[in-house]
């Protein structure tokens, strides 16, 4: 896509997602510009995961529009890269570590799966951007959760995506594998240039990387720097109740916010 | 009634005659074989045994129907596996969301099946096969309808095979990707139907697991490599097959013990050349998720 302004890679307009008479958010305004990395934060049930399966394609919008990099969002984009949360694979998948990122590739094309040496090294420079290269032939399912998400990231970057969306994929992980997945994320989107959008409940470790956050809670969301949104004021005003951000080495904290457990719709993203 | 000797299971004499007879059925159990073996890998990536289970005792009900109504008993077979398998179909996309519902059907089959056995007069030795196997030679038009359903089964796994592996193995990606996950679902369950009503003819429904699981599980031990998976799988369904038929021939027992034998003992086989490959401490690099660590 040459030309004079490259449009954003991900544009939402208005944009509003209810799930029948519940209303999850509305009046989205977003731009992601291509290599921005935005971190989408909340509480269980604001619509987090559904914001992603918007921009997947498989979630219409009530009202409102998505465009992924000035196209409208559909269901199977190419342009568009996906890590999910971290599920042990079964021990006994048919595929290796490098198979199982050349999925994110051609898995979607028909016809029998035969080995490729053009894909294989695309692969083959995918796996060692992600450090994967010494367990790149072992079978996938025998890896640690660690190993598996790294070969997500792997898989949702070896296709040059415009888009990266990444779906909590930091669930389940020790905080050791979840900083090294979340800096791996950040140095594809800076190989490659593609935006990212990561949501996350936690905000800490995508902290050194997120250019912004979005912050949906109860209906409500604020878009900004990490700086302006994760501060008492703004998320006491989205909450709608005393909120206390505390700021301690680096780290933040959300104290008194809407529990999970609270929510009336804690099994948001699960369909 | 003394003790059953070898020479009262086992009399090889006439093989040469014999085999010439059973030309038809070793084609078919080559053709079953490579459609088992393709099928198979399917099978034990979506965590389908118990499907194949339930799809072969309502394949036996059909075949059981056709043959007290005097019908073609193919016919009748397919018509049962492929109800099954597109009523578990409908009924969700992965093995635990239908599991419940395949028990229930499954003992309602085989009931009907039985009833409808009860009622034939015909030749014992065809109720009997159904359910356990036969080697009454193939005849040639049975031959041909095996093949056709072959062609079809195999033409399809050809085209669906890599979004169908994408789907079956982590299907929220391959939707996020495209793979019409919710679709390949249904498809997918019509082509089992249609293996099941092969293997029935050959194995009988209580052993189409040994044809439809045991060899893609097999192979599943010895690699981890999507290109030699299948290659294995087909392997050890054909010969499993074939060797059965051909033990079975110069025999009094039926063709199934013989193939469902040779197909487990392929099944140890392949079980101790893992364990000889990946001692128990290697293994200790972890096949699940770290623990989670107290944040």
């Amino acid at each position: 896509m040459s030309g004079a302004a490259t449009p954003p890679a991900l544009r939402l307009r208005g944009a509003e997602l209810a799930h029948g008479a519940h209303r999850l958010w509305s009046g989205l305004d977003l731009d992601v510009a291509p290599g921005e990395f935005v971190a989408v934060l909340g509480a269980n049930g604001a619509g987090k995961s559904s914001l992603l399966k918007v921009v997947l394609g498989q979630h219409a919008l009530r009202a409102g529009t998505v465009e992924v990099a000035g196209r409208p969002a559909r269901r199977g984009d190419r342009r568009i890269g996906y890590v999910p949360q971290q599920k042990g694979l079964d021990p006994a998948t048919p595929l290796r570590a490098r198979d199982f990122v050349r999925l994110g590739l051609d898995g979607h094309r028909w016809g029998p799966l035969l080995p490729s040496r053009r894909t294989g090294r695309r692969v083959d420079d995918v796996l060692a951007a992600v450090g994967a290269t010494a367990y790149a032939d072992e079978p996938v399912g025998r890896l640690s959760g660690g190993e598996q998400q790294r070969l997500r990231v792997a898989q949702s970057v070896v296709g040059e995506p415009d888009l990266l969306l990444a779906d909590e994929p930091l669930l389940s992980l020790d905080p050791h594998h979840a900083a090294a997945v979340t800096a791996l994320v950040d140095a594809c989107r800076r190989r490659t240039g593609a935006a990212v959008l990561f949501v996350t409940h936690d905000v800490n470790p995508v902290l050194p990387y997120a250019d912004r956050v979005l912050y949906l809670a109860g209906g409500r969301f604020r878009v900004g720097t990490p700086d302006e949104v994760m501060t008492s004021q703004t998320l006491s005003s989205l909450y709608g109740s005393p909120v206390q951000v505390l700021r301690s080495g680096g780290r933040v904290l959300v104290a008194g916010a809407a529990a999970p457990a609270e929510h009336p719709h804690a099994h948001e993203g699960v369909h | 009634m003394g003790a059953v000797t070898w020479s009262d299971v086992f009399d090889f004499s006439d093989y040469g005659a014999l085999l010439a007879l059973v030309q038809n059925s070793l084609w078919a159990g080559a053709l079953l074989g490579l459609v088992g073996g393709l099928v198979g890998v399917v099978v034990v990536a979506r965590d389908l045994p118990f499907a194949v289970h339930g799809t072969a005792e309502l394949s036996f009900a059909g075949g059981a129907g056709a043959l007290l109504l005097g019908v073609d008993v193919v016919a009748g077979s397919l018509v049962g596996s492929v109800l099954a398998a597109v009523l578990f179909g409908v009924l969700g996309n992965r093995a635990r969301e239908h599991n419940s519902a395949i028990g229930v059907l499954m003992p309602f089959g085989l009931g009907l099946g039985v009833l409808f056995l009860a009622l034939y007069e015909g030749r014992a030795a065809n109720k009997f096969g159904l359910l356990t196997g036969q080697i009454v030679a193939v005849d040639d038009p049975q031959l041909v309808s095996l093949a056709v359903i072959a062609t079809v089964v195999l033409v399809a796994l050809l085209v669906l095979w890599r979004p169908l592996l994408f789907a079956s193995l982590d299907p929220e990606v391959a939707e996020a990707r495209g793979v019409p996950v919710r679709l390949l679902s249904p498809v997918f369950m019509l082509l089992l139907g249609l293996s099941v009503a092969m293997s029935v003819q050959v194995v009988g429904a209580l052993l189409v697991l040994a044809l439809l699981v045991t060899p893609a599980a097999a192979a599943l031990r010895v690699s981890a490599s999507p290109y030699l998976v299948p290659v294995l799988s087909v392997l050890f369904a054909v010969v499993s097959v074939v060797g059965g038929t051909l033990l079975a021939l110069g025999s009094s027992v039926p063709i199934s013990p013989y193939v469902t034998t040779v197909s487990f003992l392929l099944y140890l086989g392949c079980r101790l050349v893992a364990r000889l490959r990946r001692p128990p401490a290697r293994a200790g690099a972890g096949p699940v998720a770290e623990p989670l660590t107290a944040a």
